[in-house]
This record gives C-alpha cells, structure tokens and sequence, in this order.
C-alpha cells in the first residue's frame, strides 16, 4: 500500500521554530524548502539549519521532502547535506525535461555511495512549472527509479500560461490532467499546487473538491491551517467506508476458501476494487475513523 | 531553613512570620475581620479636592504609612505614578504599597525605591523592569507575591492594613460614587479597587470624569470615600485595553486550544448549566471560540462564565450561549461596555471572587478554568511569576485560586517557548501546588494529574494524544537539552504567598 500524500506543507528552511513545529499540524509530508522561501544571503544558514533539524527532531510519523535549489545554484550542496541529514525525497523545482531528474538523479548517487548510504535510499519528487515540463511530465515520471511523484506548481505555470489564477481552475486543467496521467502512467503520486489564499477556506474547499474528484493524491500547503479542511475533504464517508470493510472481509473469507473470485452484495469484486477499498480505508484510519 | 509541604526551602525568619505551604485549605480557620478608622463627613463639608498634593496633606500621609492602588488600567494606568511622584516630592518617605498589580507602565517606582521612598511592596506580579530591578537586589525587604484571592483575604484579615487607598476612578461624583463604566478611562469592573474601598481607613478617589451627583450606578460607594480629586487623565484607553487579543492566527495557539477544547467538552462537567474561566492571552481566547461552536453544535448553555471578561465571553452571552458574567476585572474595551449595559452582566469584588477567607468565593462554584504557565513541572506545579533565570516577570493573578476551587482546572501552555522549556523537572518558583493542577493541554498532547484517576478514566476515549507530564518533559528536554541550574545570592527578593497566606516558595536575588 503507497502512503498517503493528502498533504504536503512547505516549511520554510530559515525558521527554526516553524522546523521544530513542522511535525504537529497533521500533515502527511513535510517539504523543507531552501528555494523561493529562502533569501539568498540565508541559503547556507537554511541548509545547515534544516540538516540540524533532520538530525535532532523525531520527524518518523511524517514524510520528510526537501526542495531544493536548482545543481548550478547550490543544489549540489542542498542535496549532500539532505542525504546525510537522512531526508525522505528530494524535490527538485521547475522541472523541465527528464535530463534534469536524471542530471539529480546522478548527484544523489554520488552522496549516497560517499556516505555508505544504501543506493536508492533517497527518493525523489519533481514540480512541474511550465508548458515545457507539463509537455515533458511523462518522460520527467519515468526518469528515474527515484521518483515517488510529481507536483504541479501553479504560479509559474499561470505566468508562463500568460494567464493568471481563477477561481474555477479552468487555467489549469490541461496541465492537472496531463500530469496526472504522467504520473498515473509511470505509477507515482500526483501532487496539486498550493491555494495561496490563506484565509479563503470556501475556495480551498472548493478547489480540493475538484481535485480530489480528478485522482490527486492530495495538494500542497501553505499554512497549518489548511490541512483539516484538506484532510476532511479526503476522509470517506461512514457509507464508503463500511462498503470498503465488506470488500475486505469478502476478500479474507475467499482466501481461506481457496476461490479466486468473489463477490460481494451480489457484485462481482475484482482487483480495482480490492485497491480503491483499501485507499478508503487508509484514508479513513488517517482521518482517525473508527475502522477495525 | 524550613521546607515546607512541596519540599521548597523557607528562610526560618520568614516561614516563622507568615508560616509555611502545608496543603491546599491547611490554613483555613476563622478568624476576627479588620477593622477601620472612620473619620465622619458631616453635612456641609467637601469632599473634593484641588490636587493630589492637597489630597496627600489631608490623609495626614506619614513615613511608614501602607498606600494601595489597583490595577485596573494595566498598562495604562498614570495614577500610581502621579502619586508616587508628588509623595516623593514632599519628602514623604519608608512607605509599603500594596497595588492589586504592577505594569511596565510603573518603571518609575524603580527611582523611589532607591530613593527611600517605598520600602516594602506587596503585589500580584511585577513586570519587565521593576521585575528585574527587584530581582538584582534593590529593596532591603521582600517584595510579597499574593494572589487575587490573596490579597483580598490579607486585606480582610487586616495582613495589609491600607492607610491610604488611591483609587483611579473612571467616573466620580464630587461625593465619590464611583463606577468603571462611564468617563473618559473606562475600565469596567472595579473589582480589585472595591476591597480597597472596604477596608481602607482612608480613600482618595482620582478622577478625570467628574460626574453630577449621584453618579451611578455605584460600584464604590459614597460612604466609603474620603476625598475626591479632579486630575487631566487618569489613564490611557489603548494602554487599559493592553488586555485585548485578537483572536489568534498562530497554528500551535490554535491546536493547544482545539485540545483544550475537546477536554472540556468531552467532560462530565459539559452539559447544561456549567460555568467557566477562560481568563486573556491568544490560546484562551481561541478555546472560547471551539467551546461556542461545541455548545452550539450540542445545544449546551453555560449558567456563568467568570473573570476575567473578554469580548468573546461577552459575544456568547450576548448569543445566548452564557446566561451570566460574573466580572472582576475587564480585560477589553467591549466588556467594560458590556457591564454598564448589561443587566446579566455582574461586578464582584475579589474577595466574592477568590478570597479563601470569604463566606464562600464564586470560584467555589466554578466547573472549568483554563489557566497559563510560564513553568509547570513533572509534580504538576506551576510558575506564573519567575522566568527560566529566575527574574520576577509575571503575575500571580487568580492562578492558585481559582485551580484550587473549581472542579477542572486546566493549565495551556506551549511545551517549549523559543529555545526555553516550558515543561521541566522542577519549576523555578512555585505559585500553584500540582495538587491544584488536574490536566496540562499542550501542542503535543495533554497530560492529565494522576492523582485525578476519575478524569483518566473520563478521557479515556478522547481524541487527543495523552502522555505523561514526564514524556511531555522529555519532549521538551529532546528540543532545548537540561537546562543549566540557575545561580542564585543569598538576598531573598520574594516571597510568594500561597492563597491562605502561608509561604509557598521565595524568589531569591540573581
């Protein structure tokens, strides 16, 4: 079973406070951030910061993702301290072909053989931010072995787009769609863009409704505050759950009789239908429904 | 050297003046009420006066003489100042003063002290500088730390006797009818002021909303008043209102409060009729909005929510979500409006508010507070007045008398602040016994008081990470590493009064 990725809060890498307190808030991912978040004259004081962090807090109950800076602006640096600091996913911005997930793919290779770190240890995640790398997001999907998922990073992409963000979204459907496939096709997890309106929570809700009726894994996040009501959107229904438990059960009860193929309340169950019971079930244990 | 019941080190002089900690209600007896001297009004004479000057020549102000004051403009209060100044002037000098609190706003009593002029201090807290200044060693003699409900009881039972009460008045008739609700400074409440005006032999109300006679309605009555002066100001708006917090943005003050939240509401204690505390600050504000949508969502209404008055009880009041406020202080402008308009909306002294000596406090009758700590240890102790290096920067306030009275009381507080620990193996100073302290709500989880097993069994289906008071110490520890051990001298700059008037700890000099 892939984990899940409902959530993804950026936390900026010069804050010490906000790194300490990352873990507290619910979300499924944390993602570091030594890019945008980060002035350029603290991009080493975040780097060693983050590493620090890596290395003194208990981040277990969450998926630890670093964003880094671009190879020739100190991602190499960024990558060598996050590998030893033990990072989950490096994430790499503004991807725009397969040669820049392989080019990091390389770097990660290096540190990990250095430091005796078991290869492939380290995953890797790419956002995608322009008509070039939503063109390229099926060859970036399969690039590396590395790869867990691919995000959509939507302000760059409106820009490129010449356009700008509304409220229905319609600016971004080719690119929510075609990612998605990508990501679908090489079996990764796709990862929608941040809603930068904070205190709109109609218009989050709103926008994660669409999503989540998409495929998405889940979206990225800008403030605590946005993940219950992301998390809510997510969570089944108590009828979608029980009809989940009836699959299961229907499924165990098959097994022990030795029969290939069940069905359940008169319906036939097969394995799409094993694989979408038991996403509603995790999805209900994440929500702390009451789930046996 | 005694060790009193919490095993804190009292210096024999003074464990053998006030007696030490023994327990919760170990020194609750009867005892004989103070008493005043009254010097009547006859029909034709005034009450009002040119000055402060004027007012201090006709108390017969003397060295060694006990001045009060209250603190109900916070920071924006300019009266003790004004009249420290003028005392200071003529020379006056020796003096004790027993303000219900003290703010930034007093740093000038700092020059007094050195001065000569104010020689002892009892208060509820000191704040930044004249905390630090008394902390490095400036007075001969220990400042004394009461609580709200302390002070009143040492008022009643003649502890503080007040020979001059200066009461800043938001409105005053030439008579000295005086309420917190009209004038320029409103404050609301009188709360603190009011035991002044009880016990004090003699009261000079100051003033710069001189109103026809009679003023009403009456908070501080004419007969309890001896002169009454007219001054510019009394107090700045924006400086009183310093208690006023916008609801929070903060996501950790938010979870803390969600957590709170969901432990009263998932108590025996939430159902028709019960009362709470909310008291001010970030996080207990945003526990009052959780609350309400809790009581709405499960149709259940609060008898009385008492304090400590913010505008979010008032919204919920006014919701009909509370049926009453019962008010010793206000803590906002919207709540000391409330109180003049608002006939469900009660002003209580702080002897009817937390005295241990009274006939019976309302507290006695509260279910739930949520109380704040600079410190609270692995005993459940709580430190409300000491830094993490020892310098006196707090307030003891209703802390130890409200978590000794109600039912669930309940302590909010982050378990790191920065890089300092919030959770610790022994507080710097104790204010509040642990035994008083029945469930810490922090961001990582609440730790319940295992000597309250009836609220362990209660909670036990919450949805809120339960650990021990000794794995939150852990976790903070695992964050900020053991703190270094404070190095005291060997002045004692502090003594804290538990509620009954017995010491439960000292503060010594850094």
């Amino acid at each position: 079973m892939e984990r899940l990725r409902r959530t993804m809060m950026f936390v900026p890498g010069a804050n010490p406070a906000m790194l300490r307190d990352a873990i507290l808030y619910g979300a499924d991912s944390v993602m570091f951030d030594l890019e945008d978040a980060v002035s350029l004259k603290e991009k080493d004081t975040a780097r060693v910061l983050v590493y620090s962090a890596l290395k003194t807090f208990d981040y277990s109950s969450v998926e630890t993702v670093v964003r880094v800076n671009a190879l020739d602006a100190g991602g190499k640096q960024d990558i060598e301290a996050m590998v030893l600091g033990g990072i989950n996913v490096i994430r790499l911005p503004k991807t725009e072909t397969a040669q820049d997930i392989i080019d990091v793919d390389a770097v990660i290779t290096a540190v990990e053989a250095k430091y005796d770190i078991p290869a492939g240890t380290t995953h890797m995640m790419a956002a995608i931010e322009s008509a070039e790398g939503v063109l390229n997001a099926r060859e970036i999907a399969k690039a590396s072995d590395r790869m867990i998922g691919i995000a959509l990073g939507a302000e760059d992409y409106v820009t490129s787009q010449k356009t700008r963000r509304y409220p229905d979204g319609a600016e971004l459907s080719f690119a929510r769609n075609y990612i998605l496939h990508s990501a679908r096709a090489a079996g990764i997890a796709a990862i929608d863009t941040v809603y930068s309106d904070v205190d709109n929570e109609e218009g989050l809700r709103h926008e994660t409704e669409l999503i989540k009726q998409l495929g998405f894994d889940g979206k990225s996040v800008i403030n605590p505050r946005q993940i219950p009501v992301i998390n809510g959107i997510y969570a089944p229904t108590i009828k979608e759950v029980q009809k989940a438990q009836e699959v299961m059960a229907g499924i165990r009860e098959a097994e022990a009789k030795g029969s290939g193929v069940i069905a359940v309340n008169g319906q036939m169950v097969d394995k799409p239908i094993v694989e979408r019971a038991e996403r509603v079930l995790a999805l209900a244990k994440a929500t702390n429904m009451e789930v046996d | 050297m005694v060790e009193n019941k919490l095993k804190r080190e009292i210096p024999a002089k003074y464990a053998e003046q006030y007696g030490v900690y023994d327990g919760e209600f170990a020194h609750i007896d009867s005892y004989q009420a103070a008493t005043k001297t009254i010097k009547p009004i006859k029909p034709n004479d005034s009450k009002l006066l040119g000055s402060i000057h004027e007012a201090i020549v006709k108390t017969g102000l003397k060295d060694g003489m006990t001045i009060s004051f209250h603190h109900h403009f916070r920071e924006g209060d300019f009266v003790m100042n004004m009249v420290l100044d003028e005392i200071a002037k003529m020379g006056i000098k020796n003096l004790s003063i027993a303000p219900s609190s003290i703010a930034n706003v007093h740093a000038p009593l700092i020059d007094h002290i050195k001065n000569g002029v104010v020689t002892n201090i009892t208060s509820s807290g000191l704040r930044d500088k004249v905390g630090a200044a008394i902390s490095s060693g400036i007075m001969a003699n220990p400042v004394v730390i009461r609580s709200h409900g302390g002070r009143a009881r040492a008022i009643a039972s003649g502890d503080i006797h007040i020979d001059v009460a200066f009461l800043g008045a938001p409105s005053s008739d030439e008579y000295g009818n005086i309420n917190g609700t009209k004038g320029k400074a409103t404050c609301g409440s009188l709360g603190y002021a009011m035991v002044d005006a009880k016990y004090a032999d003699q009261v000079v109300a100051i003033t710069d909303s001189l109103m026809p006679y009679p003023n009403t309605p009456i908070s501080i009555p004419q007969t309890d008043v001896d002169y009454v002066v007219q001054v510019d100001a009394i107090g700045d708006p924006d400086g009183i209102a310093k208690g006023a917090t916008r609801f929070t943005k903060n996501p950790k003050e938010l979870l803390i409060a969600e957590y709170a939240a969901k432990v009263i509401t998932a108590s025996s204690y939430f159902k028709n009729g019960f009362s709470f505390q909310t008291g001010s600050g970030g996080a207990a504000l945003a526990v009052s909005r959780f609350l309400r949508q809790t009581m709405i969502d499960e149709d259940v209404k609060a008898s009385f929510a008492l304090g400590g008055i913010t505008n979010a009880m008032v919204e919920m009041q006014k919701e009909g979500l509370v049926d009453k406020l019962i008010d010793v202080q206000d803590f906002d402008h919207p709540s000391a409006i409330s109180l003049a308009e608002n006939a469900d909306h009660y002003e209580i002294d702080a002897n009817m508010y937390a005295s241990p000596l009274s006939k019976g406090a309302v507290i006695n009758q509260l279910d739930i507070a949520i109380l704040s700590a600079l410190e609270v240890d692995t005993d459940f102790n709580v430190n409300v007045i000491t830094g993490s290096d020892g310098v006196l920067r707090g307030a003891s306030g209703g802390h130890s008398d409200t978590s000794a009275a109600c039912k669930l009381s309940m302590v909010i507080a982050p378990v790191v602040r920065g890089r300092i620990p919030t959770i610790v193996d022994a507080v710097t100073t104790v204010v509040t016994p642990g035994s008083s302290v029945d469930v810490v709500v922090t961001e990582l989880g609440i730790a319940i008081n295992p000597a309250r097993q009836d609220l362990v069994d209660m909670f036990k289906g919450l949805k809120v990470p339960q650990l021990t008071i000794d794995e939150l110490k852990d976790k903070a520890y695992a964050i900020t590493g053991v703190p270094e051990k404070i190095e005291y001298g060997d002045q004692t700059v502090a003594l804290i009064e538990y509620r009954d008037g017995s010491l439960i700890d000292v503060v010594k000099n850094v």
